[in-house]
Parts: C-alpha cells; structure tokens; sequence
C-alpha cells in the first residue's frame, strides 16, 4: 500500500517533471524554426491596433484567434470575409452600428486609429493556425 | 473556533457575498442581451458586463479561499495569526483595489485581455495586496506548532496562484505571445494551483467533518494534487491548439488534457470514500453538503464537460463558441464557488456560536442553486452545439445564428432565476447566522 511519503514523492516528482517539459515546449515552440505566429511582420501599425484592441475591451464581445467573449463575430479573418471599407466603416461611425439589431459601441475612432486596426486584423489573418482558420474564415465557407 | 483571530475569516467571506451578489447581478444583464434585450447598452455595454462578471468572479473567489486561510492555517499551525490589524488593512485593500477596478470597467478603463482586464497600476496594487496575505498566512504557519500537510498544500496553492500572477504582466507586441502568457495565469490558476487550494480546504472540511484519521486523508491529498499537477501543467496545451503555436501542442495538450477528469474523479471517490468511512457524527449537515457537493460537481463541470470539447478534433469546431461557456460555469461552480461556500458553510457556526446547522433554508439553498446551475449548463450547452453546427458546418452568418439560438438565452434566465433564489438563501443564512464574538471561542469544539 502506498506510503504518505510515496504520495509526497508522486507529487513533487511529477509537477517538476511536468513543469520542466512544459517549459522545454514553450522554448521549443518561439525558437526560430518553429514560430509560426507570423512574428516577423509585426509592424508599428499592428502594435498600435493591439494597443486600441486592448485600450478598449474588443475581446469582451468579440472573439480573436477563437478567444474572446462570444457576444459578436470572430475577427481573426474580417478582411478577408468584409473587406477594409466595411471594417473602417463599422470602426469610426458616431452611431451604434446595429446589425441584426445587436449593438456595437460608438468607438469613432480616427482614420488612423480605424487602419492601424485593420493592420492588426490583416496581421492576425496571416496566422498559421493549424488549420483552424479553415472552420472560421470564408475561403472554409465556400468549399 | 479555536482562535480569536480566526474571526478575521468571517469579514473576508462577508466580502465573498457581497461581490458574489453583484457578479450574478451582471450575469443577468448578459443573458437578457444575449435574448435580445440590451436596454442597458448605452450604460453596461456587454463588454463591461462581461469583465465585471468574470473579474467579480475571480474576487469574490480568491476573497474566500483567503478568508478559508485565516480559518484553517491559526487552527492547523495551532497558534493565533501573527498580526489581525495587518489583515483587516489587507483586506480593506483588496476590497479598494476591487471596487476601482470594477467601476473602472464602465469608463473604458481597463486593459481588454480575457480575465485579467485589471488594468497595470491597479495589477501593481494586487500584487502588494497578495504579498502582504502571503507573509501573514506563511509567517503564522512557520511560527506555528505544526506543519500539518494540508496547511502546506494550501499555503502552496496560495503562494504558486501570486508566483503565476506575474506571466500575465509581462508586455508582448504579438497577439499569439500574450495570450499564450495569459494562459500560463489562467489555465495554471484554475487547472493547476487553485485545485492544491481546494484539495487543501476539502482535506480540512473531510478531517473536520468525517472523523477519518488526518494521515489516511492527507496520503490521498498527495496523490490527487499529484494527478492534477500531472495532467493539469502539460494540459495547459489545449489552449494552443488553435492561437498560432506549433503542432505539437495538438498532442501534448491532447493527451494531457484527457488525463485531467482523473484529478476531478480521484476528488470525488476520495471525498465519497472519506464520508463513507467517517464516523458521520458531525452536525453541521450542511457544510456536509456542499463539500461533497463541491468534489461531485467538479468533476462533472471540470471533468466531464471540460473532457467533451478537450480532444483536438473537437476544439477545432467548439473552440471561441458558447460551448466553452457551458463547460466553464459548472466548472468554476463545482471546484471553487462550492468549495468557498463549503467553507463558510463549516466556518460560520464555529466563528458565531449560532448552530443552524439543519436549516430547511440552507437545504433550499443547496439544491436551487445546484439544480438552477446545471439547467443553465444545459441551455448554454445546446445554444453552443447549435451554435457550433450551424455556424461552423452548416456555414450560417454569425449574427443568424445568434437570433437563432435566442430562446436557449430566455431558458438560461429561467434557470438563473433558480440559482439566484438558491443564492439569496444563502445568503440570508449567513445574516442569520450573526456577526463572530468571542463567546464562541469555548462553545465549539471542533
């Protein structure tokens, strides 16, 4: 029959093991040779969309990269399925854009806050995804 | 209640109501927006809902787990806590820092990072908040007569939740890095090291409540904190799938994550057997409840449901959808809301000298609020499967699907109502129960 002390040693010996593979993964998964997050083309525009992105709690509706809140569409492919004049549109209108009667706040946000968002958006869509961006983005829609 | 200073518990729980009060309060404005009525838009716009429920969430729970502290560790290190008036101004504190941080959130005043919107200067004061409960709770535990294991798995918990606190401040230009480091909080909080918390409170509810001897249950405590940590760290991959990391979080996070309903299930046989063993002599019926209650329901809320949409085949098509929001009500409410409530529950009597421990109310309690749970887990599990299906393999438009799965939203209200007159009598019992004194220092043995 199992001993407190074996019981200890179960423990601690599995959550060191386990924490130093998880951390051996992490550094595996942003090494050069495997970063797929599209990293290399992060540009001024796209940190400051992430910034407005943030400043604003868009993930407390939307969802990005399948993360987020689930009030309002998932965005990690917009450009590809509005296209950036709806998106601007949507971005700096004074009133609450409705559609389906579902209301977004009235960010009116500046033309140049509304394309460093689109930057962002345009930097997102080029994620790899393993193959997730094939069940939300419009190319998967019409296969 | 063996201590004096153990009363400060009761003022930390007190805080726990009233923030949990608050937290459904905005649950209810989500749901009715969710159902078409956003009238409240213009003031509560969803997003400000949304961070105010979960932050509340996260408040109201961490102010019970360290209100369970200031109970369990005086009376497990057999000694007085080192220093009330530095408690009382730490939990002044947390009550500031919260209360800032939820009326922020209706002025834009936030940082829109899922769970852990609290701004940076305010994440500044919870981590001074933090450090301060951590030199209280440890320095007593240390000073103290004995170190008992489930005191050190507890303090462990504490101290590892505060350590994984700072990932989550670390500043990324890339999406995919920041929210890969939100998860190193999140999922490791609530997969990881809150579960050492609650095996450290149920280890002292089940020594307290079933008679079985402490070393049969801490043996066990080891053992399932070792499942948990096992599964739970190398799990933390089901959250990679699909953000833009490598492949190989796809059968990490897989595998691990499958193994993670063991932990739930080991707590639930082990806090079953215990009751089965024990000598099932301790009034307190009701704090009885709820700690079973809470090992039971986890594992149908953490285990089964996180299970059913773990595997990578299936995230692919759930993942960002409401089935996610299924699975993460009857987790957080089987693992940590009824663990806290549990601990109230066993606590209260002790801290008053008011034994209502057979209340028809308390009883009423137990089981609308259970029953009114798992019916809004249900609405939100078929609203998410239909979701899932006619938006992801059916190709709807997102907004046609959402009218579309409307009513399941009116069910969801009907079931919540059930859960808040579950939670109002609760509540009243803890009124009821009266303020802690001194009286009952000598009144109450165990």
């Amino acid at each position: 029959m199992l001993s407190k002390k074996q019981a200890r040693a179960f423990f601690l010996g599995g959550t060191v093991i386990t924490f130093l593979i998880f951390i051996g993964l992490t550094i595996f998964s942003f090494s050069k040779a495997q970063d797929q997050s599209n990293d290399e083309n992060i540009t001024e525009a796209v940190v400051k969309g992430k910034e407005l992105w943030e400043a604003n709690n868009c993930m407390g509706c939307h969802t990005i990269l399948g993360e987020g809140a689930y009030y309002a569409p998932e965005l990690t492919k917009v450009v590809e399925r509005r296209g950036e004049g709806y998106i601007k549109a949507v971005l700096t209108t004074p009133v609450d854009w409705a559609p389906n009667g579902r209301k977004m706040v009235a960010y009116g946000f500046s033309q140049e806050e509304a394309a460093d968002l689109i930057a962002f958006f345009n930097w997102i869509g080029k994620i790899d995804l393993n193959g997730f961006d094939t069940v939300v983005s419009p190319l998967a829609k019409d296969e | 209640m063996k201590y004096k200073s153990q009363k400060v518990a009761y003022w930390f729980f007190a805080l726990s109501m009233l923030l949990f009060g608050l937290q459904i309060v905005y649950g209810f404005i989500m749901g009715s927006a969710h159902a078409g009525y956003d009238g409240l838009h213009s003031i509560i716009p969803f997003n400000t809902a949304r961070a105010v429920h979960t932050n509340l969430l996260v408040v109201w729970l961490l102010s019970g787990f360290m209100g369970a502290a200031y109970y369990i560790i005086p009376e497990e290190a057999q000694r007085e806590l080192v220093n009330v008036k530095l408690a009382y101004v730490q939990l002044i504190s947390l009550a500031v820092v919260g209360v800032i941080a939820i009326v922020g959130y209706h002025f834009n005043y936030w940082e829109g990072r899922k769970f852990l919107e609290i701004p940076r200067p305010l994440d500044y004061l919870v981590v001074v908040n933090v450090l301060l409960f951590l030199g209280l709770i440890l320095t007593t535990l240390f000073k103290g007569k004995r170190k008992t294991t489930t005191a050190l798995v507890l303090s462990m918990g504490l101290l590892f939740a505060a350590l994984l606190y700072l990932p989550g401040m670390l500043p990324f230009d890339s999406q995919v890095k920041d929210s890969f480091f939100r998860w190193w909080v999140v999922h490791l909080w609530v997969e990881g090291v809150w579960e050492l918390i609650m095996g450290g409170i149920l280890s002292f509810l089940l020594i307290k409540l079933t008679g079985v001897d402490r070393e049969v249950i801490e043996k066990w405590l080891y053992v399932i904190v070792g499942l948990t940590f096992l599964s739970g760290v190398l799990g933390t991959g089901h959250h990679y799938y699909y953000i833009g990391v490598n492949k190989i979080w796809l059968i990490v996070g897989g595998i691990f994550s499958a193994l993670e309903p063991l932990a739930f299930l080991a707590m639930a046989l082990f806090a079953v057997n215990m009751y089965r063993k024990g000598e099932k002599k301790h009034p307190n019926k009701l704090a009885l409840y709820w700690t079973l209650g809470a090992a039971i329901v986890s594992f149908m809320g953490a285990g089964l449901l996180g299970f059913a949409h773990t595997l990578p085949q299936t995230n692919k098509y759930t993942h960002g959808t409401l089935v996610t929001a299924m699975h993460g009500h009857l987790a957080f409410w089987g693992a940590y809301a009824m663990i806290v409530l549990a601990i109230i529950s066993y606590s209260l009597p002790n801290m008053t000298g008011r034994k209502l421990y057979e209340s028809t109310r308390g009883r009423v309690a137990f089981w609308l609020s259970n029953i009114g749970m798992i019916g809004m887990t249900v609405a939100f599990g078929v609203a998410g499967v239909a979701q899932v299906y006619l938006e992801r393999k059916f190709k709807m438009e997102f907004m046609a699907v959402q009218k579309e799965i409307e009513i399941h939203f009116v069910v969801l209200i009907l079931c919540a109502t059930i859960f808040l007159t579950g939670i109002i009598s609760y509540m009243i019992d803890f009124y009821k129960h009266g303020k802690p004194n001194d009286e009952a220092l000598e009144t109450v043995s165990n």
